[in-house]
């Protein structure tokens, strides 16, 4: 039912765009049409996967750095209040920074390679992790801490056996949204300063007038962001199921 | 299990300055049932809450002591109308959480033991989801047991059950909670007529007692003591409130 509804979704759009493209007569250095996108896809499919493995690598390892920074800093911030009271401004204030405005610092910093793009996409999505998993850390059912309080549980042990289960949903949470946030804080990085990744084809692409060859590229990082996307959901319901709960809704 | 103490509660409570209850002076006798009765919001539940040495959002002065003059706290377990069962973990795991929390080896062949005396033998290694209600408040008996505590609080643990469930339930517990110290709080005045030793009536002024019919717990349903007590009790609740 779900990829009937996907693959409707995707027609409609590929109709709307051939039917601009003809009603208002567009030149195809403006907007191709998808059957010449869809031809460029083809032809440069060598190019494209070189550049979108990359990417992928880049967005892969910003989502499990920043899912294990972010899951590690909730814990801390559940666990003291002090660091709480130190830890939470910065938070916040740091989502006020735009991490565009920080791009070419961590080129500066980390080089044109892999690492200031893993570092963009860790950026972008720490917050997001840390904020979900902390609420659900925070919303443990007050009946079990009682439980486990009259039952003699250091804090240690009521984190570990009820707290962080209890808040996994809450991270699956945190998890998909970084899922679709990752790909952003990569290519971000690879505009500001990279010579491969699906960022630095789309500018090269632009830059040669092979505009077909751009919306390749968009559609495949696209592709990429929703199939990881897609994975993250499916892990995290399937886990949901599984411990019982049909709690995993965000 | 060492021997069950009995217990005394002395005092009032206020909340945001407002008397919640005056004050009273509640005495559970030792290795028996005693229950507490009265309308919802009038601090049953608070009293249980500070016996266990739960935060209460209370200012309670007075004094909460065992006949024994040891703390009370490391010798309770508590039993809620929720069953508390952990939804990511088995039966026979949340049965052994005790320990588990405590950082100790759980005994399992013990708690085998125990989820075979709630009737729960087959249902070991299934989710608190796969359960029904009469069944998830069985298991929630077996973790009760597991902690083999003297001193027992059960804050309405069997009032979201059908009726039947609930007189077996009731006279489950009966059976496997014997010499202890038990403070059942609930709002139905059969149960109380049909369990307690001892029953009380709180009121935001004062605290009722109630002669219990000479019979043993749990009581026939049909008890014609039981049946007047449980007159008496409804008729005292709805002329208190």
């Amino acid at each position: 039912m779900r990829i009937r509804h996907l693959l409707g979704a995707c027609l409609t759009l590929i109709a709307v765009w051939e039917a601009i493209v003809i009603l208002a007569d567009l030149p195809h250095f403006i907007l191709p049409g998808p059957l010449r996108v869809a031809e460029a896809m083809w032809r440069s499919r060598a190019l494209i996967a070189e550049h979108a493995a990359i990417t992928l690598t880049e967005v892969l390892l910003g989502l499990a750095i920043g899912a294990i920074l972010g899951a590690a800093t909730a814990i801390g911030l559940a666990l003291s209040p002090r660091l709480r009271a130190l830890l939470q401004p910065i938070l916040v204030f740091s989502q006020a920074v735009p991490v565009f405005a920080l791009a070419p610092i961590l080129t500066l910093w980390l080089g044109y390679g892999l690492w200031s793009k893993v570092f963009m996409a860790v950026l972008i999505i720490y917050f997001p992790v840390t904020s979900a998993f902390f609420d659900g850390l925070m919303r443990t059912p007050q009946g079990f801490l009682d439980m486990a309080k009259v039952m003699g549980a250091s804090r240690g042990a009521i984190m570990r056996r009820i707290r962080i289960p209890a808040a996994l949903p809450a991270l699956g949470t945190g998890l998909r949204l970084g899922a679709v946030y990752a790909p952003i804080g990569a290519v971000i990085g690879e505009w500001v300063g990279s010579s491969n990744g699906l960022g630095y084809l789309m500018l090269l692409a632009n830059g040669r007038a092979k505009i077909d060859l751009m919306f390749a590229a968009v559609i495949v990082l696209g592709a990429l962001s929703v199939t990881l996307y897609v994975t993250i959901d499916f892990v995290s319901r399937r886990f949901a199921e599984g411990r019982g709960g049909g709690d995993a809704s965000p | 299990m060492s021997p069950a103490p009995g217990i005394e509660v002395k005092g009032g409570a206020t909340l945001d300055g407002a008397q919640l209850f005056a004050p009273l002076a509640l005495r559970l006798e030792a290795g028996r049932w005693t229950c507490l009765l009265g309308p919802s919001g009038v601090g049953k539940s608070t009293i249980l809450r500070l016996i266990a040495g739960l935060d209460a959002p209370v200012e309670f002065t007075g004094a909460i002591t065992a006949t024994d003059s040891a703390p009370i706290p490391p010798r309770v377990a508590f039993m809620a109308q929720s069953d508390l069962l952990l939804p990511w973990a088995s039966v026979a795991e949340n049965v052994a959480i005790g320990a588990k929390l405590r950082g100790e080896q759980p005994d399992q062949a013990r708690a085998q033991g125990l989820i075979a005396r709630v009737g729960l033998a087959d249902h070991a290694q299934k989710r608190p989801s796969e359960l029904s209600g009469g069944q998830r408040q069985r298991a929630a008996l077996a973790r009760t047991l597991m902690e083999d505590r003297a001193v027992i609080l059960l804050d309405e643990p069997f009032s979201a059950l059908d009726a039947r469930t609930r007189a077996e339930m009731q006279d489950l517990a009966t059976e496997l909670l014997s010499r202890r110290t038990v403070l059942l709080v609930t709002h139905d005045p059969g149960e109380a007529a049909r369990l307690g030793h001892a029953i009380h009536v709180m009121t935001g002024e004062a605290l009722k007692a109630f002669e219990a019919p000479p019979s043993a717990p749990p009581r026939a349903v049909d008890d014609p003591e039981m049946l007047r007590l449980q007159g008496d009790l409804h008729r005292f609740l709805r002329e208190a409130h």
